[in-house]
């Protein structure tokens, strides 16, 4: 645009009348196209009201020629994609949990369905790779070292249920007794339970302690944890005699530990993902490497 | 037009052009808003769904200082996706007694409205004092100065009265008792037979933080836990045509 043009073109437009300081109001039209989409807006907008809900009478809004309904709609769509997998999910309900594994339809489907479970629900506390937080307390799914039991029915079992949570009566329940805070052990005894704990995952130790400590961890601690710390399975004892641990391994953090337990809760899932979804997600963590 | 030749009148008389504005925006306003009042599919009764416990109350207010609404939604829409990733589309009831509510439209986090049950108490203390340690494709920023600020409840007895006045059904009871059940709802050893009364058994007791002292910590916890939980979509469905 330049300055000339515009000029040229002020000499035919008719003005307005209005003139401040010698400058005139030119009342150019509006450009055709805009002036067409604007009545076509006008013209849609009458139609909108007429499809879709819009004016609002005595009691009700009326409800649109379309007869066009969000929750309808959502939920036709959600029906129209579990028809779709109507037949695989009643098979994957139906089948024996062991069995997944060993059906190759089944578990495809089982695994990716259960891929996509996991990212949404799972993967906030497990990790997106299921490899947990260490020294979190969030635990590896993808190693051999379970707290609760890794073949596929255990497994089921905690996504169901969880752990430690108040919402559903069949949680897996333990707890650790608070051995400092409740005054069960004196700071010295967990000192010693501490090296034996040390000594019995192989990790440099104090022996004297350690052999005081263990009688402590005997009396104290076997009964979950077992007399040689492999743990157990039944009551969600973590094994010490490994390098695996949930919450650190150091004396510090074993310390810490003994003085104020651990109380690691995991929501239950039942009631907010369906049975095929809960089949899909353990199927899954069972695939991960660590199934049993 | 003789009618459109009278617009000069309107443009060069400032009182008349306020007058007739101010009629035309009325009138566009009581069309949008007086049918809320009375049409019927705009209510839901919605069984389950009750105030906020003075802790939540007070979580819910931290969740506004820190602007967690700017990231976060509370707001389920009614598609596929959605319903599939955070669960049952909300209700317009679910939020009746948030004043003001927390819809919001910006979801750089994930919606928050059923967040509610999924997470433990202690997932969400090591994710407000550092959200990468739990998950590292995150951009939320830390809170973990919320573990060090004890509160006590001391003006929530006050917001409650205020949402009182606008329609939030708190009692004079709820009101006397406020600072005490602010106190029990976040100690497992407290007697919350009372908190229970009045606000149901459904309330999630429990040392949110798990340290000692009541902060802020416990109190946003609670809010975040109480989300989205109050409806049982077990039992309720929803009517389609409202």
């Amino acid at each position: 645009m330049c300055a000339k043009q515009v000029k040229k073109e002020a000499q035919q437009v008719e003005t307005t009348g209005h003139a401040w300081d010698g400058i005139e109001e030119l009342n150019n039209p509006l450009p055709r196209w805009w002036v067409w989409v604007f009545y076509a807006c006008i013209a849609w907008g009458i139609w909108y009201t007429i499809a879709y809900p819009a004016w609002p009478l005595l009691t009700q809004a009326t409800q649109g020629y379309l007869g066009s309904d969000m929750r309808e709609d959502v939920a036709a769509e959600i029906k129209r994609f579990d028809d779709a997998n109507a037949d695989i999910k009643a098979k994957l309900v139906a089948a024996p949990l062991t069995s997944i594994a060993t059906d190759d339809t089944l578990k495809q489907f089982a695994v990716s369905a259960g891929a996509s479970v996991f990212k949404n629900n799972c993967a906030q506390c497990h990790g997106s790779g299921a490899a947990g937080v260490q020294g979190k307390g969030y635990p590896n799914l993808t190693d051999n070292d379970w707290l609760w039991g890794g073949d596929v029915e255990a497994i089921h079992t905690t996504v169901s249920h969880g752990i430690r949570n108040t919402n559903d009566p069949d949680a897996r329940y333990s707890e650790m007794p608070k051995f400092g805070l409740d005054g069960l052990l004196d700071e010295a005894q967990i000192t010693q339970v501490v090296e034996y704990v040390l000594q019995l995952s192989g990790q440099e130790h104090d022996a004297t302690l350690a052999a005081a400590g263990q009688t402590l961890f005997v009396d104290n601690c076997a009964a979950c944890h077992t007399e040689t710390g492999a743990g157990d399975r039944t009551q969600g004892a973590p094994a010490l005699n490994d390098a695996i641990w949930l919450y650190g391994g150091d004396r510090e953090t074993v310390t810490a530990t003994v003085q104020g337990a651990r109380y690691g809760v995991m929501p239950s899932w039942a009631g907010r993902l369906s049975e095929d979804e809960i089949r899909a997600v353990a199927a899954y963590v069972h695939s991960l490497g660590g199934g049993e | 037009m003789s009618f459109l030749d009278k617009h000069k009148a309107i443009e060069t008389h400032a009182t008349l052009l306020l007058v007739l504005s101010f009629l035309v925006v009325t009138i566009g306003g009581l069309v949008q808003i007086v049918p809320l009042f009375y049409i019927e599919n705009t209510i839901e009764k919605v069984e389950g769904v009750r105030p906020y416990t003075p802790l939540e109350l007070a979580g819910r207010e931290i969740y506004i200082r820190e602007g967690c609404y700017g990231c976060h939604s509370q707001m389920i829409r009614p598609m596929r996706d959605e319903v599939e990733r955070y669960g049952h589309y909300s209700l317009a009831a679910e939020s009746m007694y948030d004043h003001p509510f927390q819809w919001g439209s910006k979801r750089t986090g994930p919606d928050l409205a059923r967040v509610g049950g999924r997470y433990s108490d202690s997932w969400h203390v090591d994710h407000m004092i550092d959200p990468q340690s739990v998950v590292p494709e995150s951009v939320m920023p830390k809170y973990s100065f919320m573990m060090n600020n004890v509160i006590d409840g001391e003006y929530i007895a006050d917001s409650m009265s205020v949402n009182a006045i606008v329609g939030v059904p708190y009692t004079d009871d709820m009101i006397t008792e406020a600072k005490a059940d602010f106190a029990a709802q976040a100690d497992p050893n407290a007697d919350t037979a009372g908190l229970t009364a009045r606000y149901g058994d459904k309330v999630v007791v429990s040392n949110f933080d798990g340290q000692a002292e009541l902060t802020e910590m416990d109190a946003i916890i609670a809010y975040l836990q109480v989300l989205g939980t109050m409806v049982d979509f077990s039992t309720f469905t929803p009517d389609p045509t409202r």
